[in-house]
């Protein structure tokens, strides 16, 4: 298969997540990634390890991001450096940073610069919080944007606090959106041959997550409210959410009332009109809730499946890793690396042509590459 | 000129996943077409998906669907068919989300359409895979995140499993697979074959958990543990997570927690000198926070921590936030008219391209706005047959 990226040249100057993220993605795709990274200590992933693991001097989590991609040692505030960064830049075809603003442009990497030495470049750039407003220096970090755009207010049952996601949802969300813009800007290079700027930030990438959200407080103009019970989306009516049962625990998604009470064997439910899944909807959750947990999980699975409603187990890895359906998807990913530093992680989860594609390489030592991208770009 | 300009889409896709996917690429200035069932259209129109209506339709139809057009036909009637066959001979991409077979059955699947238009591009998003044991099994957004693991990554350790309350699996896939037909349209500009996509919303869930899933990969299959205390993320130390202030919240992120006790007067996470016990003992350290910010509220808090460089925030809702100077000055918001001269307020597309924002004032379609102008446009039926077609829907 022909990747659909191959041949081109992305130069990474991002760092941690949302931006590196883009950049495994472009290399999962088929392009060539560069990290530019600072001597001595490189990307600050390098050593924010998640959970305390590391594989050999760098962060697990480091090496799930990076793999597939080459590093560059310089040091962006030495003159020689900068100058050998820029002939690399004029031969690439994409740049992605997320500095905080201001700083390419003291460095003289700006758009403007980067473009007045290669007119066709797609220029990524990611900040926190946009370049203007007063919240434009504060640190573009994932829990504080859940926490400024509304996002901590979704999950978790009303009367809790509020409560974030369990991951780095903003990051990898901006992280998307940047090789979305990448993408769209390199086609349009393709029949016109203009490069572009293309700008983000980990606030707008937040709300643009939150779109049906947002969109419906706009409209009715009231607060969102998560259910008071196994809160599953603020917007959607009972009995959506995780309970518990006997053994376990149960999904139950939307469905009609009339088949859940059926399979549920609750003839209070039948009192309840169809708008009330809305208006009552922790008063009949209450009611579910309660008569879930007489029986065990793969009781009611049968009888919710037997009347087609949407329900399932809810797995943790343990079991998810055991059914015959985790095991046809073949996302785990066997990256072969020197010494002891071979590891497991997923695929890219994009099929092309009927097959998974991937960059299967390890991630990159630190300037593990400079000399050979010196004799083969510089010279 | 527009990223995406003259760029036509075909998109049989309903709900979330691939609808999301084609606002994308609508907003990056491609032509997108729905098309739809005559009656009832994408089943995201009604009612049962949001209790907020806009102009007799769902809120969350409106925000999705803004800036496409519709096209109604029957899948199962000859004539609608080979309309759209025409159609679909114009198309640089044809997308869809149904469950596996269901296209192969109405004669819409990548063989059939590819014999029509040779160098189409085709994207599906199915649930779990177009040939898994679970093919047939409903791709939904709540079911996924409870099969994939995610739920236990949420909520403190003594919670049930706890979903997150937007509905993030169907927005990645939609992502991936906008992602995966943008690089295969960039891969026609080089070689002038088109190709297929497939995503599955289970694979793009575990995706979405590529880093902690790596961990469990590499760690002995240990399960995470979620924190014990304001929980923010079962793999990160503390003080990571959101407290309760004496009058609201505050975010913590990663923090130094011996500088973190000094500025705000913790004296007993002096004795947490071991920087390993901020993620083996996070629970206790965790404890001590809770109970100490509870003393002031978040602006106090904020003075002291903001300039000494911690990462901190306060935490808002809806109104908070949309009342912010920070909010506003990204001008997140669009106002976009139906043609029914309906206005619907509602999120722009995140990304700026050149200096500008994404911008274009069109609303969702009515279900068959679009039949005859696009039959028209495509020169796909006679007059007579527009005439006919219009009076059947």
């Amino acid at each position: 298969m022909f990747l659909p990226l191959k041949g081109l040249l992305v130069v990474e100057f991002s760092q941690y997540l949302s931006g590196p993220s883009a950049g495994l993605r472009l290399a999962d795709l088929g392009a060539r990634v560069i990290k530019i990274e600072r001597p001595g200590s490189g990307d600050p992933c390098r050593k924010l390890a998640v959970k305390n693991l590391w594989l050999g001097d760098d962060a697990l989590n480091f090496h799930a991001i990076n793999r597939g991609k080459e590093s560059f040692a310089a040091d962006l505030k030495n003159e020689a450096d900068r100058e050998a960064v820029k002939k690399i830049l004029a031969k690439a075809d994409v740049v992605t940073h997320n500095f905080r603003p201001g700083v390419m442009e003291r460095i003289g990497l700006a758009y403007s610069d980067v473009k007045s030495i290669n007119e066709r470049i797609v220029y990524a750039e990611i900040t926190g919080y946009g370049k203007k407003g007063p919240w434009k220096n504060k640190p573009g970090q994932d829990l504080l944007i859940q926490s400024l755009s509304g996002l901590a207010y979704t999950t978790g049952d009303d009367g809790e606090g509020p409560m974030p996601f369990g991951l780095s949802i903003v990051d990898s969300i901006c992280g998307i959106h940047a090789v979305q813009g990448i993408l769209a800007a390199l086609i349009r290079r393709q029949k016109t041959g203009l490069g572009a700027f293309v700008e983000l930030s980990l606030l707008e990438s937040g709300l643009s997550f939150q779109f049906e959200l947002l969109t419906t407080h706009y409209h009715s103009r009231q607060s969102i409210k998560r259910s008071k019970v196994s809160n599953g989306n603020p917007l959607l009516g009972a009995p959506y959410g995780i309970y518990k049962t006997k053994d376990g625990y149960i999904a139950l998604a939307m469905m009609s009332m009339p088949l859940l009470q059926e399979a549920l064997g609750i003839a209070s439910l039948g009192n309840y009109a169809p708008a009330d899944v809305f208006e009552k909807r922790d008063e009949i959750k209450s009611i579910i809730a309660e008569q879930l947990l007489v029986k065990e999980t793969a009781f009611w699975l049968q009888r919710l499946m037997a009347l087609g409603l949407w329900a399932s187990e809810v797995h943790n890895w343990d079991t998810l890793t055991q059914t015959p359906l985790y095991k046809s998807t073949g996302m785990e990913s066997k990256i072969a690396a020197n010494g002891d530093k071979s590891f497991t992680t997923t695929r890219c989860p994009i099929r092309i042509d009927g097959k998974a594609v991937g960059a299967k390489l390890a991630a990159p030592e630190l300037g593990e590459h400079t000399e050979k991208i010196k004799e083969e770009l510089l010279s | 000129m527009k990223l995406l300009q003259d760029i036509l889409v075909i998109d049989f896709s309903q709900f979330l996943s691939g609808p999301s996917a084609s606002l994308c690429l609508a907003d990056f200035g491609a032509d997108v077409i729905k098309i739809e069932k005559p009656g009832t259209g994408d089943i995201c129109r009604e009612l049962y998906v949001s209790d907020v209506m806009i102009d007799g339709e769902s809120s969350i139809f409106h925000a999705i669907n803004r800036n496409k057009k519709s096209y109604a036909a029957d899948l199962k009637n000859a004539a609608d068919v080979a309309r759209l066959k025409q159609l679909i001979q114009k198309a640089d991409v044809v997308m869809h989300n149904f469950r596996p077979g269901v296209m192969e059955r109405l004669g819409f699947d990548y063989d059939s359409v590819k014999k029509i238009n040779p160098n189409v591009i085709y994207a599906q998003i199915s649930g779990y895979g177009e040939d898994g044991p679970w093919k047939h099994l409903p791709g939904q957004d709540l079911l996924l995140q409870s099969l994939s693991g995610l739920a236990w990554l949420n909520n403190s350790s003594h919670a049930n499993p706890t979903p997150m309350g937007v509905s993030v699996v169907d927005m990645l896939a939609g992502a991936h697979v906008a992602q995966g037909i943008m690089a295969l349209l960039y891969r026609k500009g080089v070689t002038g074959e088109g190709g297929s996509i497939q995503v599955s919303m289970l694979e793009s869930a575990l995706d979405f958990q590529f880093e902690v899933l790596t961990c469990y990969f590499n760690d002995g299959g240990q399960l995470p543990q979620r924190s014990a205390v304001n929980s923010g993320h079962a793999y990160v130390a503390a003080p990571y997570g959101i407290y309760k202030t004496k009058d609201d919240y505050i975010a913590l992120a990663m923090a130094d927690i011996l500088q973190l006790g000094d500025l705000i007067g913790c004296d007993d996470l002096a004795a947490f000198t071991d920087r390993k016990d901020w993620f083996e003992k996070r629970d206790e350290i965790k404890t001590c926070l809770a109970h100490h910010l509870l003393h002031h509220t978040t602006t106090h808090w904020l003075e002291i921590l903001e300039p000494a460089g911690v990462w901190c925030s306060k935490v808002l809702d809806y109104e908070q936030l949309t009342s912010e100077e920070g909010y506003q000055a990204l001008n997140m918001e669009v106002v976009v008219k139906t043609s029914n001269g309906i206005s619907v307020k509602t999120t722009r597309c995140p990304v700026r391209v050149d200096g500008e924002l994404l911008v274009n004032e069109r609303g969702a379609p009515a279900l068959g706005e679009h039949n005859s102008e696009i039959d028209e446009l495509f020169e796909i039926a006679s007059k007579k047959e527009i005439v006919d077609l219009n009076s059947s829907i």
